[in-house]
């Protein structure tokens, strides 16, 4: 546990799990969805890191998100835990399939073949009125082990749990043998393969990473808000979302997911007060900005404040 | 009988239109290797142009007929002013980087016009309907039909062989296809790549805004309705293989009359079966099914 990343996260937990507590309610709500979304970061960070991008990861956001809702209607499902473990379980299982499929793909293939994946769920969701068409479903109140809490208190230090967790996990990958595969695969394919490592096999298995953490974001999201609808969710421009807070936060670290992320919900919470019909704009001119003069992300910043100090 | 003629003439409708849209995309990404995500905004652009100019002018008494001069002058100027300030001011930076970041800052780029939309032109919808109600309607095989929505199979078909025409009996269309095959021994040859690109690259932004400003008499033009038309045309370019005009064509015929069966028997797969037939293209042609053949580099 000497790992500076783990010290940094554990940390992280502890102020925002105890913070959360004191900080008024709309901070807390802020951090909930920021913080359930850079699950979903970390996701795609590592497909990143492979020099994948994926336009669909909206399919298993929504397929987290709806996991959760049509569990709560038809079974009534309502503990927090279960819901997420059905939903991790649904978008690994899809998971595991696309990626028999999506692991032969590159670049522009990858991007365009994980779209059309999320629109068919798309044009699945608005079109059937079973699945809740355009209006989606209302998801009540999440319960713990029993427990009905006031509030979203609970709901929040899942969130900040289920996020210390998922990215202790992906950091240890990340370091392991297995996880150091992924800059060699992005930088010669070729190589790895005559070093006795199988490419399509370590791409399949980042890819069901990325689809359960981006499903649990889902799953969290979904539960947080109350609500499921296709087109915040599933729909491509949700996806586009999720790649841009990707490329604002930065592959440095599994940290800058959830820096990024809140600073993305700060951002729009901001915004939408001050210039509702701007944000767009503010959106796309920051992905431009942080293309052309901060290719590391948000991250590179802080890393180099960090290295400044040592 | 009747309901297959409606079926019919509303696929080639729709084709047509998606094809106006697409081919755009597809001679784009053809010769310069770049998904466009701003088509979307030389789309919705060239609709609003259209539109606003076809109500100030029709106000002020001009005779209807006019409004065809809009549709292809709005095209026209959208596409050269905005083809050449994203050319010249972004694009031209990041020919060297990677293709998928290139599609991201062409999506900022999306996201920015869609918001400029709305400052210059309001969040109200705008109805053109001059040139549409102008044409009346017309009987095919017991079906009334809009006569305008018939010219744009027209148009459709004109731009069709006007693309072919282009690459393959010019001058233009030899220099092209060198470029598309290997830039860097066409640039030893003395083609002047720069010029080759911006030129294509204003071509497809023309063609992307007279697909919006020729469907906007037919439409409420709103905002963000360049996004749904966007990954549509994707799937069309998709299905026909990126950077083919024949694809295009047989890609936005396909998605088109798949569409319209759908809408009449079985509207609940409409969007479904358009974006599973990407997903199955894909799967079993990466390339499309009319991709240009590549040549093998060494």
């Amino acid at each position: 546990m000497r790992d500076r990343t783990v010290i940094g996260l554990t940390l992280g937990l502890g102020i925002c799990a105890i913070g959360g507590y004191f900080v008024p309610d709309w901070f807390m709500n802020q951090m909930m969805f920021g913080f359930a979304r850079a699950l979903a970061i970390i996701g795609l960070l590592v497909l990143w890191r492979t020099g994948l991008v994926s336009f669909g990861h909206a399919l298993y956001f929504g397929l987290g998100a709806y996991t959760v809702a049509l569990m709560d209607i038809n079974l009534g499902v309502t503990d927090a835990f279960v819901r997420l473990a059905g939903a991790m379980l649904v978008t690994g299982i899809i998971g595991v399939l696309l990626g028999y499929i999506l692991r032969n793909y590159r670049d522009i293939f990858f991007a365009m073949l994980s779209l059309a994946f999320s629109m068919v769920l798309y044009g699945i969701l608005v079109k059937t009125e079973a699945l809740g068409s355009t209006d989606g479903f209302p998801v009540s109140a999440p319960t713990f082990m029993g427990a009905a809490p006031e509030g979203k208190y609970y709901l929040f230090v899942l969130i900040c749990v289920v996020g210390w967790v998922s990215a202790v996990l992906v950091h240890s990958y990340l370091q392991s043998t297995l996880g150091r595969l992924t800059t060699a695969v992005r930088d010669n394919e070729i190589r790895v393969e005559y070093l006795g490592y199988s490419v399509a096999r370590a791409i399949h298995i980042k890819y069901v990473i990325s689809a359960v953490l981006t499903g649990a974001a889902g799953a969290l999201t979904a539960m947080a808000l109350g609500q499921v609808d296709p087109d915040s969710m599933v729909n491509w421009t949700a996806s586009g979302e999720l790649v841009f807070v990707t490329i604002l936060s930065g592959p440095g670290s599994v940290a800058a997911p959830f820096i990024g992320s809140l600073i993305f919900e700060l951002l729009r919470t901001y915004a939408s007060e001050w210039a509702p019909h701007a944000w767009q704009m503010i959106v796309g001119g920051t992905l431009l900005a942080v293309i052309f003069f901060l290719p590391g992300g948000l991250w590179s910043i802080a890393a180099r404040a960090l290295r400044g100090r040592k | 009988m009747e309901t297959l003629i409606t079926i019919v003439l509303d696929g080639l409708q729709y084709s047509s239109y998606l094809f106006i849209v697409s081919v755009g995309l597809t001679v784009i990404f053809g010769v310069m290797k770049i998904l466009n995500v701003t088509h979307a905004s030389f789309f919705t652009w060239g609709a609003y142009t259209a539109a606003f100019f076809i109500g100030k002018f029709s106000e002020m008494g001009w005779p209807d007929a006019f409004g065809f001069v809009i549709i292809f002058a709005s095209a026209a100027v959208v596409g050269l002013v905005l083809g050449l300030l994203i050319e010249r001011g972004l694009l031209r930076h990041m020919y060297e980087r990677d293709e998928v970041l290139i599609v991201l800052a062409t999506f900022g780029l999306f996201l920015m016009l869609e918001d400029l939309i709305l400052l210059v032109f309001g969040v109200n919808p705008y109805f053109a309907y001059q040139p549409m109600a102008l044409l009346e309607s017309v009987e095919v095989g017991g079906i009334t039909r809009d006569v305008y929505g018939l010219t744009l199979i027209g148009l459709a078909a004109l731009v069709a062989l006007a693309c072919w025409y282009g690459q393959n009996r010019t001058k233009w269309g030899k220099l092209l296809i060198a470029v598309i095959y290997d830039r860097e021994m066409s640039e030893a040859m003395g083609i002047n790549v720069t010029v080759v690109y911006v030129v294509t690259f204003v071509i497809g932004a023309v063609l992307g805004a007279l697909g919006g400003a020729y469907i906007a008499p037919t439409v409420s033009v709103t905002p963000g309705f360049g996004v749904d038309v966007i990954v549509l045309s994707f799937a069309v370019v998709v299905i026909g293989g990126m950077g083919s005009i024949p694809g295009a064509l047989i890609g936005s015929i396909l998605v088109g009359l798949l569409r319209a069966l759908a809408v009449h028997k079985l509207p609940e797969i409409e969007l479904f079966v358009v974006f599973a037939v990407m997903a199955i293209v894909l799967v079993f042609r990466p390339e499309g099914l009319f991709a240009p053949a590549k040549p093998r580099k060494i």
